[in-house]
């Protein structure tokens, strides 16, 4: 099950184990602002194939705009 | 949508997935700097200036005043311990220098503005309500600065330009 965290949890994870930040809204709202080093996958196109850009062996944190 | 999209990523055997829930609001509200189109150049908290005084509720207003007169400031803005507003000493409030506290002076409850307001939105609004400027509080209320319009406002012509 996945785990929820806050803000502080997210700057421990991309600070001291290399997590990887993925913004899952769709590309225009990624484009008009997101947070530093994310990359988009929007929702609609996560898949196997869409998701060979991630590392396994590194943890993955995923976001929108809020709890919506 | 970001808890639908962590578990997808683990039904296709991602282990260690985590959601952060609040999501880009939450950050942007902190005045944490955003990337893209209209990141954190486009947002009150990049512009806002952190200087402005503070004082705390049991502060002689006479006090608070002298200090002002100091720094060259006209406004305070009355706080708890954890920067969080209380209330406001304006201009007039400060020529008085009455002999009561900064809790008697204040008028509590000013309006905020979060540090991920549109600068453009908040620009309109100064105008709109001839305020010539804002205090920019995290979504906990806790001050960061104030926002002066005439900053707002060249800020805005920088970006447009």
């Amino acid at each position: 099950m996945p785990t929820a965290i806050d803000r502080h949890e997210l700057q421990r994870l991309l600070a001291d184990e290399q997590a990887q930040l993925i913004e899952v809204l769709p590309e225009a709202e990624f484009a008009d602002e997101h947070l530093p080093g994310a990359i988009n996958i929007p929702l609609k196109q996560l898949d196997r194939e869409s998701a060979v850009r991630l590392d396994r062996a590194d943890p993955v944190i995923v976001y929108c705009h809020d709890t919506q | 949508m970001s808890p639908r999209a962590a578990s997808r990523l683990e039904s296709i055997g991602f282990e260690r997935v985590y959601d952060y829930v609040a999501g880009k609001a939450d950050w942007g509200s902190t005045g944490l700097p955003l990337e893209g189109a209209n990141g954190s150049e486009t947002r009150a908290g990049t512009h806002l200036r952190a200087d402005v005084p503070t004082c705390g509720l049991d502060d002689r207003l006479q006090t608070v005043c002298e200090q002002l007169e100091k720094s060259g400031w006209d406004t305070c803005f009355v706080v708890d311990d954890r920067r969080v507003v209380l209330g406001r000493l304006g201009r007039h409030v400060i020529r008085t220098k009455e002999n009561v506290s900064a809790e008697e002076a204040m008028t509590p409850g000013p309006s905020t503005i979060r540090p991920s307001a549109r600068l453009a939105d908040v620009v309109e609004r100064m105008r709109r309500q001839s305020l010539t400027n804002l205090p920019v509080t995290t979504s906990e209320g806790r001050l960061m600065g104030l926002l002066m319009r005439g900053d707002a406002e060249r800020a805005l012509e920088r970006l447009s330009s």
